[in-house]
C-alpha cells in the first residue's frame, strides 16, 4: 500500500478520479502509467496497486501493459540517465568500445542503474547528432567525438561534482 | 433473422448462416479445421494461425477462427500448399519447446502433441531457441512452466473472461512474452484461487496440478501408518473418461475397489461428508433464519470460492457459512471419532482426499483446519493424479470387481451424490431444511429449477407457509452478478450456493484431460457427468442426508446433535479476508 501522505499518490488519485466516470477505465490505463512514471520516474508496485483498486483494472493486466511498452521503467532510475548511441553512425566510430568501458567503470549493463543510485545506463538508436559521433546523452547534454578515455573522465566528474552536492539531478 | 448464403468448401456449395466465422460455419457442416488457440468458450485471439484456410481472391492465408464467411466465398481447407503451410506453423511451435515428451506430465494426453501428429510432422526440419526459464512451485495447486507454453494464451482468457479471477496477463514481447501473475511474483502471491482451470485448458503442461503421487505412494507403502482415503463423488462421475470410457458413466464402487487394490487400510467416501455437511449446513440456515442471523447465506464448499471470497468480497465474509467443505469434515472425523473407535493415536492416521478439485490441495494445508494440532486432510491428489496411480500400479481398473466404501463414514445417501454437480448442494440442503423446518417429508425431492447450467438460477420452496428465495451460481465468472444483487438487495435471497468451477465440482481442475474427441469446459460432458451422479442419487434407498443412518449414529454416539459444542469445534471454521485484494471486474478486460 501507499504511504499514507504521499504526495504523489494523492496528485495520482486526482488525476485518476477524473478519468474514472468516463468510458472504460482499461482506456485510461496508459495515460496513467505515463502520469505514474512523470510522477516517480519510474512504475513502483505501490502505484500499480493503487491503480488497480481505484480503476478496478487487474493487477496482471497493468503489469502486462507496463511491461510491454519499453518507455516504461520498473526499477526507480539513477539520478543520471545516460543514453550511449549505438546508431550506425556511432557504432562505425566505435561505440562499442564506449560502451565497454562504461561498463567497466560502472559494472551495469544496458537498462540498469549503479548501486548508488548515481547513474541508469541506456541504448539510444541515433541521438541526431551523427556528426559528432561517437556520442552519448547525460540527461539532456550531449557529449560527443568520445573516447573510451573522455567518457570514463564526463562520468568521473559528475561523480565528483555529486560529492560535492553542486550538481542537479537529472530526473525527477 | 439469420440470412442463409452460399458458400463453397473445397468447390463443393453449402447453405450457411451469415455472421458466422468460417470455422463456425464449416464446423457446421462436417469439417473441423485444425487449431489451437480458439476456444469456443473464450474470446478470438487468432495467435497460433494453425486454423488457416486458402480463400480465393485473400492474398494470403485467412484464420478461419476470425474471419467471416460472406455469400459466395470459396474457401479451401486442404491444399497441398496450404497443408504444408500449416505444418511449418506447427513446426515452428514446436521448436521452442522442449524436446522432453518422454518424460512430460502429459505425454499422450497432450493437444500439442496431437496436433504435431496430424500435421504430419515426422520429421524436425528446424531448430528454434529453446526457452529457459524457472518452473513456479510456490502455488500448493498449482504449476506453472513457462518453458512449455506456446503462448495460445487460453489460460489467459479463460483465467478473465470464465472466472473473472484474473490472476494471469501476459508480461514483456515478442520471443520475451511470458505468462506470469502480476509483477513477476510467486503464483502463491497472486490472486490465483487454485481452481485449476487454466490446466483444463491448456494444451500443453504449461500449466499442472501440484502433483503429490510420490508423496501417497510412500505412504500406501508404510506399514506404521493407517492410510484412509476419502472420494469425491465427482471422482466416480469422470475417472472412467482417463481410461477411455465415455463420460456419463459413475464407478463408484470400483473406485472404491481399486483404493483398497491400492493399499488403503480403510476407504471412506467424502458423499459421507456431504451428507453430515447438509446436516450441519441446514441446522445453520434454519438458525439464521429464525434467528435475524445474517442473510442470504451462502455456501462453504468450494475450495475455489472460499479463496475467491476472502479475496475479492471479504465485506461479504459473514453471509458465508461456517460449515467446512465436506472433505475436511470427513477427515476431522477419521481423525477423532474414527480414531476412537478404532483406538488408534491420530498423528499414526494418514487422510488422502480423491478430488476433482486443484484447489482442495490449498484447503487441506489451510492452518485454521487443523484438528487437536494435526493437519485434518494430509494429502490430496486428483483424479487425474489417482487414474495414473491406479494405471502405474498395475491394477485393472476396467475389470475390476466393485467394493463397498468401509463403515463407519463411508455409506451416503443420494443427496450426498448430487453435491458434485452445481445446485446439488442446495437441493440436498432443501431435501433436509425442510423437512427439519416443517417436520414432514419433502416429496417432491428433485428440484429441477436449480438444475442445469445456465450461469445463475433461482427458485422458490415454500417452506410451512414461508417463501425460501435460492440462487445457484457457477463458475467464478457470474459471482459478480449475485453478489451484486446481494449488496443491492439484500433481502432479495435467502440462500445462494456459489461453486467456483464451471459445472460444479463435476468441471473441476482436476478432473481428466479432455480427450480428442470434445474440449476443454465441454458441456456435453459436463452434462453427461452430471447425469451419471444424478443417476447415483436415483439408485440410492437413502435420498436425504438425514436418513443416512451412519449420520444418525455419529450425531447419536459423538457429536450430540448438529451445531452442538463439539460439531461447531470439529466441523465449523472461519475465514479471513486475504491479500492481494482482488479486483471485480464487471466487464471483459483483456
Amino acid at each position: 500500500m501507499a504511504v499514507a501522505g504521499d504526495q504523489n499518490i494523492q496528485t495520482l488519485q486526482e488525476y485518476m478520479r477524473g478519468l474514472k466516470s468516463t468510458g472504460a477505465p482499461c482506456s485510461h490505463l496508459i495515460a496513467i502509467l505515463h502520469k505514474t512514471q512523470e510522477l516517480y520516474g519510474y512504475l513502483p508496485r505501490e502505484a500499480m496497486d493503487e491503480i488497480a483498486l481505484t480503476m478496478d483494472i487487474p493487477r496482471a493486466h497493468i503489469w502486462g501493459v507496463a511491461t510491454f511498452y519499453h518507455y516504461f521503467n520498473l526499477t526507480r532510475p539513477g539520478r543520471h540517465s545516460i543514453a550511449l548511441c549505438m546508431g550506425t553512425a556511432c557504432f562505425v566510430k566505435g561505440a562499442a568500445d564506449i560502451l565497454e568501458a562504461i561498463k567497466n567503470k560502472l559494472n551495469i549493463d544496458f537498462g540498469e542503474t549503479t548501486g548508488d543510485g548515481l547513474f541508469t545506463l541506456q541504448q539510444a538508436r541515433c541521438l541526431g547528432a551523427c556528426g559528432l559521433a561517437p556520442v552519448m546523452m547525460i540527461n539532456d547534454k550531449i557529449y560527443g567525438s568520445l573516447t573510451p578515455e573522455k567518457a570514463v573522465a564526463i562520468l568521473d566528474d559528475y561523480a565528483s561534482r555529486e560529492k560535492k552536492g553542486v550538481l542537479h539531478t537529472g530526473n525527477v | 433473422m439469420k440470412q442463409m448464403i452460399t458458400i463453397y468448401v473445397n468447390d463443393k456449395a453449402y447453405q450457411v448462416e451469415s455472421g458466422q466465422t468460417i470455422m463456425q460455419a464449416t464446423d457446421g457442416i462436417g469439417f473441423r479445421i485444425p487449431r489451437l488457440c480458439y476456444h469456443p468458450k473464450l474470446s478470438i485471439e487468432g495467435a497460433c494461425r494453425v486454423c488457416i484456410v486458402e480463400v480465393e481472391g485473400a492474398r494470403n492465408y485467412i484464420a478461419s477462427c476470425s474471419y467471416p464467411v460472406n455469400d459466395g466465398m470459396r474457401i479451401y481447407t486442404n491444399t497441398v500448399p496450404l497443408r504444408r503451410a500449416r505444418r511449418d506453423i506447427v513446426e515452428l511451435i514446436l521448436d521452442n519447446h522442449p524436446d522432453d515428451c518422454h518424460t512430460c506430465e502429459r505425454d499422450g494426453i497432450c493437444e500439442l502433441q496431437r496436433l504435431a501428429y496430424s500435421m504430419g510432422i515426422r520429421r524436425r526440419h528446424f531448430e528454434g531457441e529453446k526457452k529457459n526459464y524457472e518452473k513456479d512451485l510456490s502455488s500448493i495447486s498449482v504449476i506453472r512452466d513457462p518453458n512449455k507454453c506456446i503462448l495460445c494464451g487460453r489460460c489467459v482468457r479463460l483465467c478473465s473472461e470464465v472466472q473473472h479471477v484474473n490472476a494471469l496477463g501476459y508480461a514483456n514481447r515478442g520471443f520475451q512474452t511470458v505468462v506470469m501473475s502480476a509483477y513477476d511474483r510467486p503464483f502463491s502471491e497472486s490472486v490465483c484461487t487454485n481452481c485449476g482451470q487454466c490446466i483444463n485448458v491448456c494444451p500443453t503442461a504449461a500449466f499442472v496440478e501440484k502433483n503429490y503421487t510420490q508423496e501417497l505412494f510412500d505412504k500406501l507403502n508404510d506399514s506404521s501408518v493407517i492410510k484412509i482415503a476419502q472420494v469425491a463423488p465427482s471422482v466416480r462421475a469422470a475417472i472412467g473418461e482417463a481410461f477411455g470410457i465415455p463420460p456419463g458413466q459413475a464407478f463408484e464402487r470400483e473406485v472404491a475397489a481399486a483404493l483398497k487394490k491400492l493399499g488403503f487400510t480403510y476407504v471412506f467416501d467424502t458423499q459421507f461428508g456431504a451428507d453430515l455437511t447438509i446436516m450441519e449446513e441446514a441446522s445453520e440456515f434454519l438458525e439464521r433464519i429464525q434467528g435475524n442471523g445474517v442473510l442470504p447465506m451462502v455456501t462453504s464448499c468450494s475450495s475455489a470460492w472460499m479463496k475467491y471470497v476472502e479475496q475479492f468480497y471479504p465485506d461479504l465474509l459473514p453471509n458465508v457459512s461456517t460449515c467446512k467443505s465436506p472433505m475436511s469434515m470427513l477427515s476431522a472425523m477419521a481423525k477423532t471419532y474414527f480414531a476412537e473407535k478404532i483406538k488408534i493415536d491420530p498423528a499414526k492416521i494418514c487422510v488422502a482426499a480423491i478430488m476433482c478439485c486443484t484447489a482442495k490441495k490449498y484447503e487441506a494445508a489451510r492452518p485454521e483446519l487443523m484438528v487437536n494440532g494435526l493437519p485434518a486432510t494430509d494429502i490430496v491428489v486428483t483424479t487425474r493424479e489417482i487414474a495414473w496411480m491406479i494405471r502405474s500400479a498395475g491394477i485393472d481398473f476396467l475389470h475390476i470387481e466393485g467394493e463397498d466404501f468401509d463403515a463407519p463414514l463411508g455409506l451416503s445417501s443420494g443427496a450426498g451424490a448430487i453435491f458434485g454437480v452445481t445446485g446439488g448442494v442446495m437441493e440436498a440442503a432443501i431435501r433436509t431444511a425442510y423437512e427439519l423446518y416443517t417436520g414432514e417429508t419433502l416429496i417432491d425431492i428433485e428440484v429441477n429449477a436449480i438444475r442445469g447450467f445456465q450461469g445463475i438460477k433461482e427458485g422458490k420452496v415454500l417452506m410451512d407457509g414461508k417463501e425460501i428465495r435460492v440462487a445457484v451460481v457457477h463458475g467464478l465468472g457470474h459471482v459478480y452478478q449475485i453478489l451484486d444483487m446481494v449488496r443491492n438487495e439484500p433481502g432479495r435471497f435467502h440462500f445462494i450456493e456459489i461453486m467456483g468451477c464451471p459445472g460444479g465440482c463435476i468441471g473441476g481442475g482436476g478432473q481428466p484431460y479432455a480427450g480428442s474427441n470434445s474440449v476443454p469446459l465441454d458441456e456435453e460432458v459436463l452434462q453427461k457427468r452430471a447425469q451419471a451422479l444424478y443417476g447415483l442419487d436415483r439408485e440410492r434407498t437413502f435420498r436425504r442426508s438425514h436418513e443416512n443412518p451412519h449420520v444418525q449414529k455419529l450425531y447419536k454416539e459423538f457429536l450430540g446433535r448438529p451445531l452442538s459444542s463439539l460439531s461447531h469445534k470439529l466441523l465449523h471454521t472461519h475465514y479471513t479476508p486475504k491479500e492481494p485484494r482482488g479486483i471485480i471486474t464487471r466487464e471483459q478486460t483483456a
